[in-house]
């Protein structure tokens, strides 16, 4: 393996570890349910990031093949970690956090978690 | 006859592509069952996208994606810094109320996925009718200005690709 590569494959591993150490961290220090899910949700997606790149930097250079497992994780965890906070944070406001709290929205109907769906009466009458 | 044969062209390229990639190893045969998948696939969920909306501007696609992929890489930098150089009682966060022109469900998702992912926003839900999104903003002095980028940058281009 080139000296090139295995410098690149440290960096990156570095990067990824520093990345997520500070996610981890920030889950210890910021206070509120809502501030935690920052951190899992973006400085995690760099420290697994950095892992990917270096396992394909890795094999780039030892066996000379390109690997395509590490892209269809990247786009899985792109695809999956947002709709993990989006639950997370749904649950949260569904047990802890009274409507009051939030800002209203220009509908005046309240948001999805507290209200209803507006009646379809138009559809439903025309079909 | 094409449109019945393969009602979701895109959905079938990315089974075929998804499925190359996961065998990790391109020949013949794996090109031929990825074709077949992305043929059966598609034929057999279709009952399940009855209003799958057109996509438009594939040049649009790719910078989209790309500004994304851009931005997740500054947000993480963005939050780290905010985890690590803020007191914890100088971290000021804020609901945001970002009003959609977004109509579709698709759309919708889309931008929802891209404010979790990018700088130092989390999507928590919608208006009751879809017609807003709440956002969850880790640090900001100026929420109205988080508003602006979220609809300036990542919703006006969603516009023009879901017409």
């Amino acid at each position: 393996m080139s000296f090139l590569a295995e410098v690149l494959i440290s960096l990156s591993l570095v990067v990824s570890g520093v990345f997520g150490f500070v996610g981890s961290y920030g889950l210890i220090k910021l206070r509120r349910t809502m501030q935690r899910l920052h951190a899992p949700t973006k400085a995690t997606t760099l420290g697994v990031g950095g892992v990917l790149i270096a396992s394909m930097i890795f094999f780039a250079a030892e066996t000379g093949t390109v690997s395509f497992h590490e892209l269809l994780i990247t786009l899985f965890l792109l695809l999956t970690a947002p709709i993990t906070a989006n639950f997370i944070a749904k649950t949260y406001m569904a047990r802890n956090l009274p409507e009051a709290e939030l800002p209203k929205n220009d509908a005046g109907l309240g948001w999805s978690v507290y209200a209803d769906p507006p009646a379809r009466s138009d559809k439903a009458s025309a079909r | 006859m094409i449109r019945r044969l393969v009602p979701h062209p895109l959905l079938s390229l990315t089974l075929l592509l998804v499925w190359i990639g996961l065998v990790n190893k391109f020949t013949l045969g794996n090109l031929i069952l990825g074709l077949a998948l992305g043929l059966i696939i598609p034929m057999i969920t279709a009952p399940y996208w009855p209003n799958r909306p057109r996509l438009a501007r594939p040049v649009r696609i790719a910078e989209y994606v790309a500004i994304v992929l851009w931005d997740i890489v500054v947000a993480n930098f963005q939050v780290a810094m905010i985890i690590l150089l803020r007191k914890e009682p100088d971290i000021r966060s804020h609901w945001i109320t970002v009003p959609l022109r977004l109509t579709s469900p698709e759309a919708i998702t889309v931008l929802a996925g891209t404010i979790t992912m990018t700088p130092g926003t989390v999507s928590a839900t919608l208006a009751a009718d879809a017609s807003a999104i709440l956002v969850h903003c880790l640090h900001t002095d100026d929420p109205n200005a988080v508003r602006d980028e979220i609809r300036s940058r990542y919703e006006s281009r969603l516009l023009e690709i879901f017409p």
